[in-house]
């Protein structure tokens, strides 16, 4: 008899592309189990402020009960402070939230992207217990393995030990970084059975939020 | 009136089956400065007006967004009213963190009744000495509520709360049957009207009145629950100025115009 486990992976990638007064957020929108697809057409990206997303691939019972939390939360901060929350104090929120069950944690590989303040493109990525980074772009999920190489190659983001101190972002326009996640999500679908269907991307910059979908290879 | 024997406690009757300290915690509700709330059947309005600790200080904030559907205004002692708002939004959230709803407003209301209903039957608690007009938005319109410090509430048309509220509370009564039909734009100026009775005499203006409306526009979507910024609510007083003064004689605006009274007027 098998023993209980009270996780399971639900599959998916997200990614997410920082740019200087824009983030590119994107996800694929297939959620599986074991060999089966459960439905095609499952979003898993969450806005939780006015310019801050988060896509989160993992178990979909966890991640729905994050982004819950996370929600709950941001609204107790709009009611104490008057503004909605800011990119990076989400950041920490969420690396906080997921530290909080250091001892059954959310099965949740998160990418939060958004703008920071000034008004540039920040993305943030964790592990499932909430460490968590700034950096320029991000893939995480199960096809984060195929994907994170390619992105390397176009986007690397300078080593923070050198001088002298760069920017995170990355040079391209935001048409250019659309056009590279699409490109990303369609060579790991290629080869990652929990990746396909449809790719949901969403796109921050200063004049609000813009939502598109890709199809992918449905196989 | 002797009534001192009885009024120690929240937990002791009066033989006359009152029970005083209650009774008083009402009588700071009415010793507030005057809040105001309207109810069409697509919006709600709620008025307070803005009376200042002295002319160096700003005043009280008293009307608060509870959730996105619903909002308060209180007379009293705003501290209490302070902590029941950041209780109701703990409730707003939670309730809709489980039913991924939102809360409907009388469960609102009766949740507020019951917590203060709590103070007036424990002895080492007092009543909450403030008065909260809820006004929100649900599936079933838009709704007032009433909370008193005893543990009543009650739905309302149009009510007013505080110090010098029975002048709006008699000009509400003259006009509320005609509000279901109103615009929110009438909605406001009547609530502004309302306030400016318990001004007496003091010029009413957007600084000294703190507007928020909730309601369901015509397309059916609903216009989550906000202050009305200052600069629109000047326009509507000054608009409601314009409008009392062009029925008199166009010449004047100040006390020249009541020479002219005995000029001939058709009935």
């Amino acid at each position: 008899m098998a023993k209980f486990s009270p996780y399971e992976n639900n599959g998916g990638t997200c990614v997410a592309v920082a740019g200087d007064g824009y983030c590119v957020v994107a996800a694929d929108t297939r959620l599986s189990v074991g060999y089966s697809i459960l439905t095609r057409d499952h979003s898993k990206i969450c806005q939780l402020a006015d310019k801050c997303i988060l896509a989160s691939s993992g178990f979909q019972g966890d991640i729905k009960a994050l982004q819950k939390n996370l929600a709950a939360k941001e609204l107790v901060y709009e009611h104490n402070h008057n503004k909605k929350m800011s990119c990076p104090a989400m950041a920490q929120l969420l690396s906080n939230t997921l530290y909080y069950k250091r001892f059954f944690p959310y099965y949740t590989f998160n990418v939060l992207g958004g703008l920071d303040s000034q008004g540039k493109g920040c993305v943030f990525t964790y592990d499932a217990v909430g460490s968590y980074e700034r950096t320029g772009y991000s893939a995480q999920g199960t096809g984060a393995k195929l994907i994170t190489p390619v992105l390397d190659n176009k986007l690397k983001s300078p080593n923070p030990l050198i001088l002298p101190a760069r920017d995170a972002v990355t040079p391209l326009s935001e048409s250019e970084a659309v056009d590279l996640v699409k490109d990303v999500f369609a060579s790991a679908t290629e080869r990652d059975i929990y990746t396909g269907d449809k790719l949901e991307i969403v796109v921050i910059n200063s004049s609000g939020i813009h939502r598109e979908y890709i199809e992918l290879r449905k196989d | 009136m002797f009534r001192n024997q009885y009024d120690t406690d929240v937990t002791t009757f009066s033989p006359h089956g009152r029970i005083f300290q209650m009774e008083y915690a009402m009588e700071a509700v009415k010793q507030g400065a005057a809040t105001v709330g309207l109810c069409s059947c697509t919006h709600a309005v709620l008025v307070a007006s803005n009376k200042p600790a002295s002319e160096l200080s700003s005043f009280q904030r008293k009307v608060f967004r509870v959730a996105d559907h619903v909002g308060v205004a209180f007379s009293g002692l705003t501290a209490d009213g302070r902590v029941l708002t950041k209780f109701l939004r703990n409730e707003c959230i939670n309730h809709a963190f489980v039913y991924e709803a939102q809360l409907p407003v009388s469960r609102l209301a009766l949740r507020l009744a019951d917590k203060a209903q709590v103070c007036t039957q424990r002895s080492w608690k007092r009543p909450y000495g403030v008065g909260l007009l809820v006004a929100g938005l649900d599936e079933t319109g838009p709704h007032l509520y009433y909370n008193c410090p005893s543990g009543n509430y009650f739905e309302y048309q149009a009510f007013a709360i505080g110090s010098r509220s029975q002048a709006a509370k008699t000009f509400l009564e003259r006009k509320f049957e005609g509000f279901n039909k109103y615009t929110p734009e009438q909605l406001i100026k009547d609530a502004l009207s309302a306030i400016k009775e318990t001004l007496q005499g003091e010029k009413l203006t957007s600084s000294n009145c703190t507007v928020a409306i909730v309601g369901r526009i015509e397309d059916g979507t609903a216009e989550p629950f906000q202050v009305v910024d200052t600069k629109r609510i000047q326009a509507i007083i000054d608009s409601m100025e314009a409008a009392e003064e062009a029925p008199a004689e166009p010449s004047s605006m100040q006390e020249e115009d009541k020479g002219s009274d005995a000029a001939p007027m058709d009935i």
